[in-house]
């Protein structure tokens, strides 16, 4: 029967009317996320090779890029909404971007640490050398 | 008309604790959602190897000099497609339109088969340059991490082809339209795995 009152599955659509309506308004859906991942994407590989921009600044640039085109993917392919027939779906989603955001952010993070505390500055080498 | 909506409204009412089971549609998709997100975790660990040991390059050759920006865009373009076709099928699925659905799939597999091609011509250029994973710390975190992509594409393709035979055989059943869904959370998610991978390895590789 009908399960509104349920949880909707990742990546089911919800369902505004039936039959020939419905599947026009889901390619208009998909259309719609595949022109702004393109946009994205374009935009991406633009600012990766063009000398106009500030050059240290253009990684941060380009995460961000990418941090968008991961939300049109989630929103316009995968379906998550923040209506409460998906809290389920998108509480997993939080949890595991907060443990890829621990691992990753963890990770450069401990070994840059590492990096500039296992080599001694030039100064501290001579100071060695002169005892 | 009376029935369903009666229907709908004592379903509101009832507490959660005695709803019932989700239907099952719903607790398999949710559950594949699950392991897709571990397999994200597991992805976000290589990753992590990799921008740590991008700059280890041991002498060798670095992203910049390997990398080709035309063969990566490609790449991005085939498999943004085909996650697009892979939507107009589940499209197809639903309103189980057998013809919509083999097309939606012929694309799909072909782009994926088109991205894995070029990846792998990737690959076998490097390694006969002898710039393999054996080379340096970057290469083989580098090979580690795309690698694991493209298996993961290759996964989807044999999946891929295991489903349109059970389309054939089977129809719409709902195990199979069960799977089905399953098969494009996966395709979805191995694209937004790529968005991160032409970002962090190959456009930054190509700037430092």
């Amino acid at each position: 029967m009908t399960d509104n009152a349920s949880d909707r599955p990742p990546g089911e659509p919800s369902m505004p009317a039936e039959g020939e309506e419905r599947e026009s308004a889901g390619v208009l859906v998909y259309t719609i996320g595949l022109l702004l991942a393109v946009g994205l994407t374009a935009t991406s590989f633009w600012v990766a090779n063009t000398g106009l921009l500030w050059g240290p600044g253009v990684p941060l640039g380009l995460v961000v890029l990418a941090v968008a085109q991961m939300g049109i993917h989630l929103v316009f392919f995968l379906h998550i909404t923040t209506g409460p027939d998906n809290t389920n779906n998108v509480l997993a989603l939080a949890f595991g971007i907060l443990t890829v955001l621990l691992v990753v952010v963890g990770s450069l993070w401990i070994m840059a640490n590492l990096n500039d505390n296992m080599m001694p500055p030039p100064e501290l080498m001579n100071l060695h050398m002169r005892h | 008309m009376n029935v369903a909506v009666a229907l709908s409204d004592v379903r509101l009412d009832v507490a959660a604790s005695e709803a019932g089971p989700a239907p099952k549609r719903v607790v398999v998709a949710y559950g594949f959602w699950i392991f897709l997100l571990s397999d994200i975790v597991m992805f976000a660990t290589l990753f992590a190897a990799y921008a740590v040991l991008a700059r280890a390059t041991d002498g060798g050759p670095s992203g910049a000099q390997l990398f080709s920006q035309a063969s990566v865009a490609i790449e991005t373009a085939c498999l943004l497609a085909s996650s697009y076709t892979c939507g107009l099928m589940s499209l197809a699925v639903k309103s189980r339109r057998g013809l919509g659905t083999y097309f939606g799939a012929f694309v799909t597999f072909a782009l994926g088969l088109a991205f894995l091609a070029l990846e792998l011509r990737e690959f076998a250029d490097m390694i006969v340059r002898g710039d393999g994973p054996q080379r340096s710390a970057f290469l083989s975190a580098f090979f580690t991490l795309v690698g694991c992509h493209g298996l993961h594409v290759t996964a989807g393709l044999v999946w891929l082809v295991v489903m349109m035979v059970q389309v054939g055989l089977r129809g719409f059943h709902p195990t199979v339209q069960r799977r089905l869904a399953c098969f494009s959370l996966f395709w979805h998610a191995l694209d937004i795995v790529w968005v991160w991978l032409f970002t962090v390895v190959y456009l930054m590789g190509v700037r430092a």
